[in-house]
């Protein structure tokens, strides 16, 4: 996909520059899912999985409304239904459109050794490019929203690409599309934001959702995938959406300081011994003729 | 009425034999399966490195076969504990020698105490190389199937990533020094560990204790 759009700022693995590193374009894309108004119809699952041709795959009933209890790498969007009992005795049923969230600061391409396995467009979509995988799963150790999947079959991950293919055509992603409440949105970061803030004042202001709140967690820069919550303080309910995500610190620390420490040690050691044979040279050679005595 | 032919008996005359072709084989096959993880193993590490991913065959390829070379490794490094367990156990001597590891270093061996089959430096990359095969076989095997590795813990494939490359980095610093001694400091070793054999006046200079030891000599 190489049209505007899809100018590409960050890849996983690489060593050498990077064609649109540091380019900001006027426009990031989101995609807003105000779970308020989501009724649950699973449009969006049908949708996406007829836009990326996959059939129905086998599923596992766990008495709930939900399709399957996780998203797998050919079901990269799953509604998570989840009752939970209010203060008062009454009964919130919760429902979250779970995909990947599209990090500005992607766990994933962090952690990934693969150069261009993964890579992150100007316009903020992460994507894995499946022909440069090589089947590690550090992807799935780096994010912290348990997003890429693994196919044992041909040990390649996969996960949501926000309908990379679509949007480069300047087509809104196919969940966007099958919506029938309006509870998905897609347009530019800013006015994404702008419409779920307006939303959530809507629902404090006019409803018993006093702490409605927006979704758009700073811990990974924020992300293009942004939820409006009845309830910003406890995002936990609603299927695990973690309050505080973060690259682990772990990741970071392997990726980072103790690359520098390894690369500095194998240097510093080669030239280490280079020095020595300068400075004292090799043992002395025995002669044969000493065994004779 | 054939006629034989007299080769002269002169290979190896008078000198000691090192290793045996079990040992050599263990050797190589250790070494060269270390090499290949080596290579592909600092492929995955650094992106400046990644080339050697393509030079060996692809980048998928390398992690296919980087694990099950790994095995083969572990295998010979088994063998080699089997074979040299013995020969590598820490002496008091040994102590000494290694207190004293600045002689050795700046070449005067003379003030050094007597070394057997092998110095304390040859020992401890021994136990090094050991133990760090432990430790990378240990955490390698949640690198090698991550899929089978539960969600709720997920930090457990985190700390064996970093355990895995923390272990290599070590071996890394013993192979290091391991070649430049054996290639460059010396090359005898390197004739030893292909053809078996060393001659007298080497294993009297440098491995006395051994040397009076196969040669049922006494001081």
């Amino acid at each position: 996909m190489a049209n505007g759009t899809l100018q590409i700022k960050a890849i996983s693995g690489h060593a050498g520059t990077v064609p649109g590193k540091n380019t900001s374009r006027d426009y990031d894309v989101c995609k807003l899912i105000d779970v308020t108004t989501c009724i649950g119809c699973k449009a969006c699952e049908v949708a996406c999985l007829e836009w990326n041709g996959y059939p129905f795959r086998e599923t596992v009933f766990d008495n709930t409304y939900q399709t399957m209890p996780d998203t797998a790498w050919n079901y990269y969007n799953l509604i998570r239904f989840n009752e939970h009992v209010n203060e008062d005795g009454t009964l919130s049923w919760l429902m979250r459109k779970d995909q990947c969230m599209h990090c500005a600061d992607p766990g994933c391409l962090r952690a990934c050794p693969a150069d261009g396995a993964i890579v992150q467009y100007t316009n903020g979509i992460v994507d894995f490019q499946q022909e440069n995988c090589i089947g590690c799963q550090y992807c799935v150790t780096g994010c912290p929203f348990n997003i890429p999947k693994f196919n044992p079959t041909t040990k390649k991950v996969h996960k949501c690409t926000l309908c990379s293919d679509r949007v480069g055509a300047g087509l809104e992603p196919a969940c966007i599309k099958a919506c029938p409440t309006g509870c998905l949105h897609f347009g530019t970061k800013d006015d994404m934001k702008d419409l779920a803030e307006t939303r959530a004042a809507q629902l404090r202001e006019h409803t018993s959702h006093k702490d409605a709140g927006v979704y758009d967690p700073p811990g990974v820069s924020g992300t293009h995938v942004i939820y409006v919550l009845h309830d910003i303080n406890n995002p936990e309910r609603y299927g695990g959406l973690p309050k505080d995500p973060r690259v682990p610190w772990m990741v970071r620390l392997w990726k980072g300081p103790l690359k520098w420490i390894g690369n500095f040690g194998m240097v510093a050691g080669i030239i280490g011994v280079a020095a020595h044979y300068m400075r004292f040279g090799p043992k002395a050679e025995a002669e044969p003729e000493e065994s004779k005595k | 009425m054939s006629a034989t032919v007299a080769v002269p008996q002169t290979q190896h005359a008078g000198e000691i034999e090192r290793y045996t072709f079990a040992e050599r084989l263990m050797h190589w096959l250790s070494g060269f399966t270390y090499l290949y993880c080596l290579g592909t193993g600092l492929a995955f590490y650094s992106p400046h490195l990644f080339w050697i991913a393509y030079v060996l065959g692809g980048a998928p390829t390398s992690r296919f076969w980087h694990p099950i070379v790994a095995i083969v490794f572990v295998l010979g490094t088994v063998w080699m504990h089997v074979l040299w367990s013995r020969d590598m156990e820490m002496t008091e001597g040994d102590k000494r020698w290694l207190d004293g590891i600045q002689a050795y270093i700046t070449n005067h061996d003379e003030q050094l105490p007597l070394a057997d089959r092998f110095n304390a430096g040859q020992k401890l990359y021994y136990w090094l190389m050991v133990y760090g095969a432990l430790f990378l076989l240990f955490s390698g095997i949640f690198l090698w199937f991550p899929e089978y590795v539960p969600r709720q813990a997920a930090w457990v494939r985190r700390v064996m990533i970093l355990v895995h490359e923390v272990a290599a980095l070590v071996t890394i610093g013993g192979f290091i020094i391991h070649i430049y001694m054996s290639v460059f400091m010396e090359p005898a070793s390197v004739t030893a560990m292909t053809t078996g054999y060393v001659n007298r006046g080497w294993a009297r200079t440098y491995h006395r204790l051994w040397y009076l030891r196969v040669t049922g000599q006494k001081e």
